[in-house]
């Protein structure tokens, strides 16, 4: 056993990176779950914008567009979603059960010809001189743009929950869709939007796993990280700034399971690999007393004239 | 324009239609992605459908569709009952995965002894083990309010590291030169859930999912619980004030959904599959929550969704296999008629109004 | 047993069935545990399909189903591709062994062909690759190349096949370089390219700078790449998109010869069951390019190495040997028998840590 072959800084470099797919995924489902509404199928949403992004990126050239792409596709793809609950007024979580498998067979169709293929690489932002600062140069300012624009988001939907009247509105309609819908708000619409924005941050998150973090296409290469993101969503009651924290966690445990192991640790192995899931429930039953952040219409059916 | 206008009573004549709308709603647009694909679209549509009910060989693959069928009925109509009520276990995976570890462990820690009280046991073993999984997140739920939905989707999780830990070491074959998995249980009888009657597809997990299915009507339609469930479900504060106790509720509902499940599982590994192995689970957990939904949460509706399901998979592998079609293929397939199904639904509880003839 | 009695009664029905479709094509079925997209197992015995129909054109009918779970659904499977007439059916998964011995009980007359499995029959074969052959070479390539002498390993499960290949290499590197230590890791999954990404980068973090793996995703050749001085070896197909460097080199699966040859016998009628083991002599395991940035004479004697595990005049565990608790593994000389490779669950000497168990 070696722990002094754990690089901190490095350490957490790296799961500034492991984070950022579930960051995306999880804000926009933030998003969608603050209208009120529960999509369970941000898995289906990350695989489309998965490879929308990565065939993008590949026929273009540019990663960027790539990521254009994967937002517009997951978006597109959320919309199905959309029809469903807000217009035929289908229960949402077959609908979101659903649309995970339709995307993820929707993602291999697509993605047929792309197996084996190296997309074009989008470069880490270069800070000059500034990357050099010890320790927060190379833990903060070695990183792509994606990266950056994940937290940017989360600071940006926590100060439009927080201080503007469209918040306020995307909150109302969450609370109680009945007053909203009384007070003239087009519940509908409103959460269509707020579905559209949640599938294009998945699409973005499921890219950045097929553009940067692996970066290739294969089939089902997302592996769940959808479902953890829900997870997170409620893990954070609601709160952006938690999600983020609780990102760092969950990318921060899966990492230093994988240090420990290669310091050579004797613990078991398969311990390891369940810990970032056990360490989720005990958070949850010590955040639970909080029982605030919850949309109380969450999940609900919305009709006009019930 | 056009509006939707809640019907006062659920009609009954769309509740029957919807699913044959959609069936052939689907069978269209499926046909157009075939014909994308450059597949004959009838001839696949025929292979999905037809070809496993009144085939040449349809002798073998109705008895496969009971195979296929039975444990996805049997956690759709546990999960069905917690959905009423409100109780989101979507973790039956997990408990399908311990029911099977517990009911498996049981039987191979009496191998090689022979005897009739074995495969009883191992049932008994089966359900607590989907039991005790399905209650962490009920005891959680009733002690701190933690949500369930996340607490049972992450012991799904857990579950698979304990499957793959179990197969790569204390259940491993000691027989099996080094390579994970257990013993066969097919193959050591007092464990084997064999066919009833041989090549029927009737084991006796087909047998736990019809008593099942009998079980939730009486329970849903003449019990007192069962009236307690759909209460808490339509209207939680009249189900207060009428008595039902919410702590006693969520126990039954997540215990039972998750005894079902671990019965699944263990009927799965002791026959059908045979082994506990790494790759034990197939996500018969998740796709049941789909069939719950597809049910309408009635228990003959569950059965109904359940035998369609794997109609759909058994005609989607024979599709595969004789006309080239990508598995990807056929999961588009499932999810859009799944996608018909929920959105036809509609009909069921709503009509459309054209022009503006009452104002909202 | 009723069991038997009742299985043979179950096969004269289906036997029946399906003798009365002859056909003059052959009928060639494979069944897939992954997706063919998957860039990795699948794909590869998908392109040794793709031989066979390449070789014997209008001759045979090749049918695969892909994503096929191990269990009750892999039996259904196989059932029904020789109900359909298969006259010989490919079962690719270690996890269809038992499948294909029940399938096989009740069709006498079809032939099976299940890969990595030990369980033979009458009218079941079963084939693997050695794959530490390959691993042999990259370990010399690895222990001559690396500076920091820290190897990392990605491993999958700890299950004999991935054992093998650790041992295999890590002798190799030892070798040339006494000093040589390796880094495991275990992913404990078979495919999540993002966990595979994670593991190599924390190789390469604790100071690893050659990186073996045995999962399927070009995920560590990116990492590697984008680390810099740190050289991969592509798995499964020859990844050579991330040469000349990191991938110095590859170890391919090529299952093209074997299918071919297997369609041929049952064509001519001269299939009989066996349990196949190649490994670069009959070209099952294919060794990628060499690049450049490798070292020529270190280049060469990988070369030579290939060779001699080519034509059989060295075996990849030749003694002495140890076992990693410092018991006698393999004498002076002795090589290591099959029966042994197959279930090997123990390091050899000088790998530091535990096989989880």
């Amino acid at each position: 056993m070696d722990l002094s072959a754990i690089n901190p800084v490095l350490f957490v470099a790296g799961f500034l990176v492991a984070a950022t797919p579930l960051i995306f995924a999880a804000i926009g489902e933030l998003v969608v779950e603050k209208s009120g509404t529960l999509n369970l199928g941000v898995e289906g949403m990350m695989i489309t914008g998965a490879i929308c992004g990565f065939a993008t990126a590949v026929e273009t050239g540019s990663p960027i567009l790539g990521f254009a792409a994967a937002a517009l596709g997951g978006a597109l793809l959320s919309l199905l979603f959309a029809f469903l609950t807000q217009i035929t007024l289908a229960n949402q979580v077959a609908s979101g059960l659903a649309l995970t498998l339709f995307g993820l067979g929707l993602s291999a169709l697509l993605g047929q010809s792309y197996v084996g293929i190296k997309p074009p690489r989008l470069n880490d932002i270069n800070f000059g001189p500034l990357a050099d600062i010890p320790v927060i140069g190379p833990i903060l300012l070695t990183h792509d743009i994606i990266l950056y624009l994940g937290i940017a988001l989360v600071a940006a939907t926590w100060a439009v929950l927080k201080f503007t009247r469209a918040g306020l509105i995307l909150r109302a309609v969450g609370e109680s869709h009945d007053a909203a819908h009384a007070l003239g708000y087009k519940v509908v619409r409103i959460r269509t939007l707020a579905i559209m924005f949640g599938g294009a941050c998945a699409g973005i998150g499921g890219a950045y796993i097929s553009l940067i973090r692996v970066p290739q296409w294969t089939e089902g290469m997302t592996a769940g990280v959808g479902w953890i993101a829900l997870a997170l969503v409620v893990f954070a009651s609601w709160k952006p700034w938690r999600l983020l924290l609780g990102a760092y966690l969950f990318g921060g445990i899966t990492q230093l399971q994988l240090n420990l192991q290669g310091a050579g640790v004797a613990i078991p192995v398969e311990y390891l690999a369940m810990s970032p899931y056990l360490i989720t429930i005990i958070v949850l039953v010590i955040l639970s007393r909080d029982k605030s952040a919850a949309p109380a219409c969450l999940g609900r059916t919305f009709h006009a004239s019930s | 324009m056009i509006r939707l206008e809640k019907r006062p009573q659920p009609s009954r004549a769309f509740s029957l239609a919807t699913p044959v709308l959609a069936v052939i709603a689907t069978m269209f647009f499926g046909g157009l992605l075939f014909m994308a694909l450059g597949k004959e679209p009838l001839l696949a549509i025929k292979t999905i459908f037809w070809e496993p009910l009144f085939g040449e060989f349809s002798f073998f693959y109705r008895p496969q569709l009971m195979i296929k069928g039975a444990p996805l009925v049997l956690i759709a109509i546990g999960l069905s009952l917690g959905f009423k009520a409100g109780i989101w276990n979507i973790g039956a995976e997990g408990q399908y995965i311990m029911g099977a570890l517990f009911g498996a462990g049981v039987g191979l820690a009496f191998y090689p002894a022979e005897g009739h009280y074995i495969f009883p046991l191992m049932v008994l073993a089966g359900a607590f083990g989907g039991w005790v999984w399905a209650m962490i997140p009920a005891l959680l739920k009733v002690k701190f309010g933690t949500n369930e939905i996340l607490v049972s989707l992450m012991l799904v999780y857990v579950a698979e590291q304990f499957l793959a830990s179990m197969s790569l070491g204390l259940l491993k074959n000691p027989e099996g030169f080094g390579f994970p998995g257990s013993r066969n249980l097919q193959q050591y009888e007092s464990a084997f859930n064999a066919d009833l009657i041989e090549g029927s597809g009737m084991h006796w997990g087909v047998v736990a999912a019809m008593i099942a299915v009998i079980f939730a009507y009486v329970l849903l339609s003449k019990h007192r619980l069962g009236f307690a469930i759909r209460v808490t479900g339509e209207a939680p504060r009249a189900a207060k004030f009428s008595g039902v106790n919410p702590t006693r509720l969520v126990l039954f509902c997540l215990g039972t959904s998750g005894l079902l499940a671990g019965l699944a599982g263990m009927f799965e590994v002791s026959g059908p599959a045979g082994q506990v192995t790494i790759d034990f689970n197939v996500g018969y957990g998740f796709t049941a929550i789909i069939v719950a939904f597809l049910g309408r949460l009635h228990p003959i509706g569950i059965l109904l969704a359940g035998l369609l399901m794997a109609l759909t998979y058994i005609g989607g592998d024979i599709a595969q296999s004789q006309l080239g079609l990508p598995a990807a293929a056929i999961q588009v397939f499932q999810g859009m008629l799944l996608f018909f199904l929920l959105a036809l639904d509609m009909f069921t509880n709503y009509r459309l109004r054209f022009g503006r003839t009452e104002v909202a | 047993m009723t069991l038997t009695k009742l299985l043979t009664g179950a096969a004269m029905a289906l036997g029946l069935a399906t003798t009365a479709m002859a056909e003059d094509k052959t009928k060639v079925g494979f069944v897939y545990v992954g997706p063919i997209g998957d860039g990795g197992w699948t794909h590869e015995h998908d392109k040794g399909r793709l031989a066979v129909e390449a070789e014997f054109g209008d001759k045979v009918e090749t049918v695969y189903v892909e994503s096929v779970a191990e269990g009750p659904d892999s039996e259904r499977v196989m059932t029904q591709m020789a109900l359909d007439g298969a006259d010989l059916i490919f079962t690719t998964s270690f996890g269809y062994m038992d499948p294909t011995i029940n399938v096989a009980k009740k069709f006498p007359n079809v032939k099976f062909e299940h890969a990595t499995g030990y369980k033979q029959a009458e009218n079941v074969a079963t084939y693997s690759a050695r794959f530490y052959e390959g691993r042999a070479i990259q370990g010399h390539i690895a222990g001559s190349m690396t500076e920091s002498n820290i190897i990392g390993y990605i491993g999958s499960y700890p299950i004999p096949e991935v054992i093998r290949g650790i041992n295999s290499a890590f002798i190799h590197a030892r070798k040339v370089n006494p000093d040589v230590q390796f880094k495991i890791v275990w992913a404990y999954t078979w495919f999540d390219p993002a966990k595979e990404a994670d593991a190599a980068k924390v190789l390469i973090e604790q100071g690893a700078d050659v990186v073996l793996q045995h999962t399927d995703s070009t995920a560590p050749q990116a990492a590697a790449q984008e680390a810099g001085n740190v050289i991969t070896f592509g798995q499964a197909s020859d990844m050579a998109q991330y040469g000349p460097k990191p991938r110095v080199s590859s170890i391919i699966d090529d299952w093209a010869p074997y299918y071919i040859a297997r369609t041929k016998a049952v064509m001519d009628g001269t299939w009989t069951t066996g349990n196949t083991w190649d490994g670069i002599g009959a070209g099952m395991v294919g060794i990628g390019e060499i690049s450049d940035a490798v070292p020529a004479e270190v280049k060469a004697e990988a070369l030579a190495l290939k060779a001699s595990l080519a034509d059989g005049s060295y075996h990849a565990f030749t003694g002495p040997l140890n076992k990693q608790d410092g018991t006698p593994f393999l004498a002076e000389g002795d090589t290591a028998d099959d029966g042994t490779l197959a279930g090997m669950n123990f390091y050899v000497e000088g790998i530091e840590g535990d096989i989880p168990q």
